[in-house]
Order: C-alpha cells, then structure tokens, then sequence
C-alpha cells in the first residue's frame, strides 16, 4: 500500500536523508577532495543536523512546511554553494505544496519539477555540466514517466532513485563546466561530482522512505 | 597531520576568539560570525563588507579598520558564510550612505552575498556588489564558473576602503573597486597540497618532485602539473601568464602573496625574480608587498598580483590604514 504524503512522511524522509549524510559524508567529501574542496559531505552532514533539529523543535504540520524549514536551515547552516542551492530548491518546492495537510504524487512530481528549476536559475548550469542537475533531471523524469505509465508513489519513487542513481554515475566521463570542479578543466573528467552523488542520496531516502511504509 | 587546535570542529570559533583577545579594536561576535570595527557604523561613510571562507588569513577578517573593511564574516573553512552573516554585517556598517559587497568569484560566495544583498535591501540598506576575479589561471572562463578572486581582493579592499574613508559616495567607492579588479591579474603555484582541519589529511597528492602550475587558494589543484621548477622559472612562467592577460599601461602595484607554508626569505628571494623580469619587460613597479596576505591554510606556494595603477590609484593605496594586517601612515 502506498504511503500519504503528509507531514509526517516528510518527517521520516528527513530523517533518513540526516541519517545517510551522516553515514555517507566522508565518501561525498572523498569526491569533493578529487575535484573541489573537499567539504561537501561536512557541510551536508552539518545543514541536514541543523535542519532535523529545528524541525524536533517545531514540527511543521503540512509537508510544504517541513520542506520549506528544511530549506531555510540548508541556506542559513551550509554555505558554500550547496546552502542557496539545495536550500532555495527545498523551499521553492515546499512553497509549491502550499499548505495542504497531504498532497498527491502528482503534486510532489511538480515540486520536484521546481525544485530542478530553482537549481538552473540560481546555479546557471544545464544538464551535462556535472553538476546536482545532472541527478536531478533524469530522476525526475523517471519519475513523472514512470507515474504517467500507472505506476504508484513507491514505485514512481524507486525509478527516481535508480535515475538519479545512474545519473550521477554519468557525470564521471564529463568535463565539469560549472562550480569548482570547473577550474580543473579535463581533469574533471573520470570523477563523479559530489552534488549529483548527494542528489542520488537525498531521493533514494525518498524512495527507502515510502518503501518502508509500504512494506509495512 | 599535527594542528595546534582542540578539535576540527571548534576551529573557525576558537580562532575568532583569539582574534578579539589579540584586537579589542574589533568587535568580534563568535555567535554571529561577524567582525566589525568596534566605531562602525562610521558616519555618513559607505560601508565595506567582505568575507568569505576561513583558511585564508589575514584575508579578510585581518583587513577590519580604519581605511579597508568596515565588517567581515568569516565562513567555516574554505565554505562561503551564509546570508544571516553577511546581512547582520551589513545592518552593523550601514551609516545610510549604501554599503559595498566585496565578493570573490566563488559560486558560494556569490550566491549567499547575493540572497544577503536581498535580505538588506528589503531593510532599506542599498547594496553595490564588486566581484573579484583575477585569476589569469582559469583561461576558459566561458566554460566555467568563472576566474577565480584571489590575491587582487587585497587590492580592491584597501583602495576601496581608502575612498570610502575619504567619504565618496557609494558609486565611486565602487566603480573604483571595479575598476582595480579590471586593473589585476594574478597566477599562484602551490609546492604543496593543504590540509583542512575537518579532512586532517592532504586535499590531493603532490609528489614532493612535482608542483601545481595555477592552483587557486582552497586547496584545489591547479590546471597543470610539472616537475619542480627553480624560483626563477616559476616567476617567469607566472608572469607571462599574467601579462598576456594584463591590461597594457603605466606602472604596477605588486602582491608577492606566500600561500601560508613557505618562509618569508623563499618569498623576499620570489619577488626578487619578479623585479628582475619585470624590469627586464619594461613593467615599472610602483610598489610592492611581500608577505603571507591571501593564503590557504598550510599550503606551499606563492601567487604574483599585478595591478595596473595610475596616480589615483597609487595615492589610494598609500593611503593611511590600521588594521590587524596592513597598517600604515598612521
């Protein structure tokens, strides 16, 4: 059975997403050391803390609220590129949602679809400069195709996550053209970019997510 | 790696402490992340706000006083601050004569001193950004983020700090922080790779035979890696880089910029070729700085800055300044 889109599946989806940061972290910041700065897994391990714990205190009661929280503490808490980024894109998507107390798959699937447009606004990359965007947007539409063939919210998901997936595994052969890595020129190539890697992590908590509701 | 720290997550509030014991000029607010000139707001004075991530000191937290930056928020390490920083120290500078953003060309950074210009605005504080990018080492701009800002920051936050100090009006404080930023162009070189207190281990590896040509200052590596050059050869091909790059004219200031781990005599002995082969190319310098300004944390290397300046410029640049870092005339 598929889970309700309410606040508190957003809870629980923030939950997974603070706890794979924490355990996945020092791989992100392992790439980020190939191509960047090495600081990615640090600063998403310090805004997804940051966020659960403003959320503990508070919790929203709509899941457009707990996505706009969870944005607002990724832009005060992280820095770096990734806090506007990932930040600005949970909110924009939150805002999406407005204040229904569940909303549908379809309506996650246009939040996304803003999320992926805050992104190319704020950050000016398109797909194939290896960035997050080149997770985001094949996950996406997995996802949207996927819903539009018949299939559930976990299903829909799981196909997100395995695009997302496949996505980030993609940008090993780019040449990176946006972000830090940019600077490297060629030798770019042949690393995967840790903002799409984390993409991957943040919808595969999705999908673990509405997984273990549904198995449930 | 050793560090004379307590932790690696204490490091950036720990050293501001530090910081407000060594200056009880400034104001150093360790919650908040800001450092202000304890006189701020100064009235009827545009402000000038700059920052960035930590590991680059003195840069900027070490540049706060009389005749350069106003405030400064300092990010973790080599991590842009956020919006709440830079907007609470833009709200602490602000007089009601505008307040000037000095943001290197980092996607971060631009992006946060963008969502913080919005935050004060909505205040009523009118915000003029400059963007720093120097960098001559990033070439294919078009397919990038774009050059990178590096040792000219330097430049534009006195000269621009000496002009705001005089009292001009917030176009001209910075149109001329524009206008140095055009004027400058800097290339770096790193001997070794750094070490970030969070990953306590070097950010790539280095061959002790081999050195990053174009490296940028948070431990990135650079476009090229060769065998180990004499100091000679890499003054020589960091200048041509840059001055195929310079816009022609008179004479220059000069930053001879250690990058934190290499001893000031290895630097005197740098900016000695650098004399000698500008002298040799007809470039007359008209003054020129020698020390560890822009740095990345532990780091081995050097980058050169030229800056083209005319009278305006060089009168700026001599102008009075008291500040942890750069004090003179006064």
């Amino acid at each position: 059975m598929d889970p309700v889109l309410d606040a508190a599946f957003f809870l629980r989806w923030l939950a997974a997403a603070t706890e794979v940061m924490d355990r996945e972290g020092d791989r992100l910041t392992e790439l980020d050391s190939a191509i960047g700065d090495a600081d990615h897994g640090i600063n998403m391990r310090r805004g997804f803390n940051a966020a659960s714990d403003a959320v503990a205190k508070e919790p929203p009661d709509t899941p457009g609220g707990v996505l706009v929280g969870v944005g607002r503490q990724l832009i005060s808490k992280v820095g770096g590129a990734s806090g506007p980024l990932y930040g600005t894109a949970l909110r924009r998507a939150g805002k999406s949602l407005g204040d229904a107390d569940h909303v549908t798959p379809e309506q996650l699937r246009d939040a996304l679809l803003t999320a992926v447009d805050a992104v190319s606004e704020l950050g000016g990359a398109a797909p194939g400069d290896k960035t997050m965007l080149d997770a985001m947007v094949p996950s996406v539409q997995a996802y949207g195709a996927a819903l539009d063939s018949g299939a559930g919210l976990t299903q829909a998901l799981a196909a997100a996550a395995a695009a997302a997936d496949e996505g980030a595994a993609a940008t090993i052969p780019l040449q990176a053209r946006k972000g830090r890595a940019s600077y490297l020129g060629e030798r770019s190539i042949g690393h995967q970019d840790p903002g799409a890697t984390s993409i991957a992590l943040l919808i595969d908590a999705f999908a673990r997510t509405a997984k273990g509701d549904a198995d449930e | 790696m050793k560090m004379l720290i307590n932790g690696p997550d204490t490091v950036v509030a720990d050293a501001l402490r530090g910081l407000a014991d060594a200056h009880p000029e400034l104001a150093v607010d360790t919650e908040k992340r800001v450092v202000v000139r304890r006189d701020a707001p100064v009235a009827g004075k545009v402000g000038l706000v700059s920052g960035g991530g930590t590991g680059h000191e003195p840069l900027h937290s070490g540049f706060v006083g009389h005749g350069m930056l106003d405030a400064a928020c300092p990010g973790e390490v080599f991590t842009s601050p956020v919006p709440d920083q830079m907007a609470a120290a833009t709200a602490a500078v602000s007089a009601g004569a505008g307040v000037v953003h000095i943001v290197k060309n980092y996607t971060g950074d631009v992006l946060n001193f963008k969502m913080a210009a919005e935050l004060v605005e909505d205040d009523g504080v009118e915000v003029e950004q400059v963007l720093v990018d120097d960098d001559v080492a990033v070439t294919d701009s078009l397919y990038t983020a774009g050059r990178r800002g590096t040792g000219a920051t330097l430049f534009v936050e006195k000269i621009t700090g000496a002009l705001a100090q005089e009292g001009a009006p917030l176009a001209q404080v910075a149109a001329v922080g524009r206008k140095v930023n055009e004027s400058s162009r800097t290339f770096g070189v790193a001997l070794t790779a750094v070490t970030t207190p969070a990953k306590g281990s070097p950010t790539f590896d280095l061959p002790s035979d081999e050195l990053e040509l174009g490296i940028g200052i948070h431990g990135e590596p650079g476009r090229e890696r060769r065998k180990m050059m004499t100091a000679r050869e890499i003054a020589e091909f960091s200048l041509d880089a840059i001055l195929d790059d310079l816009p022609p004219g008179g004479p220059v200031l000069a930053l001879v910029n250690g990058m934190g781990g290499t001893p000031l005599l290895e630097l005197y002995l740098f900016n000695a070729e650098v004399h000698r082969i500008l002298g040799e190319r007809g470039v007359q310098v008209a003054r020129t700085l020698v020390g560890n300004y822009v740095t990345s944390l532990d780091m081995a290397g050097a980058s050169i800055t030229l800056c083209r300046a005319d009278d305006e410029l060089v009168r700026l640049w001599d102008a009075p300044v008291n500040t942890p870092a750069l004090r003179w005339g006064m």
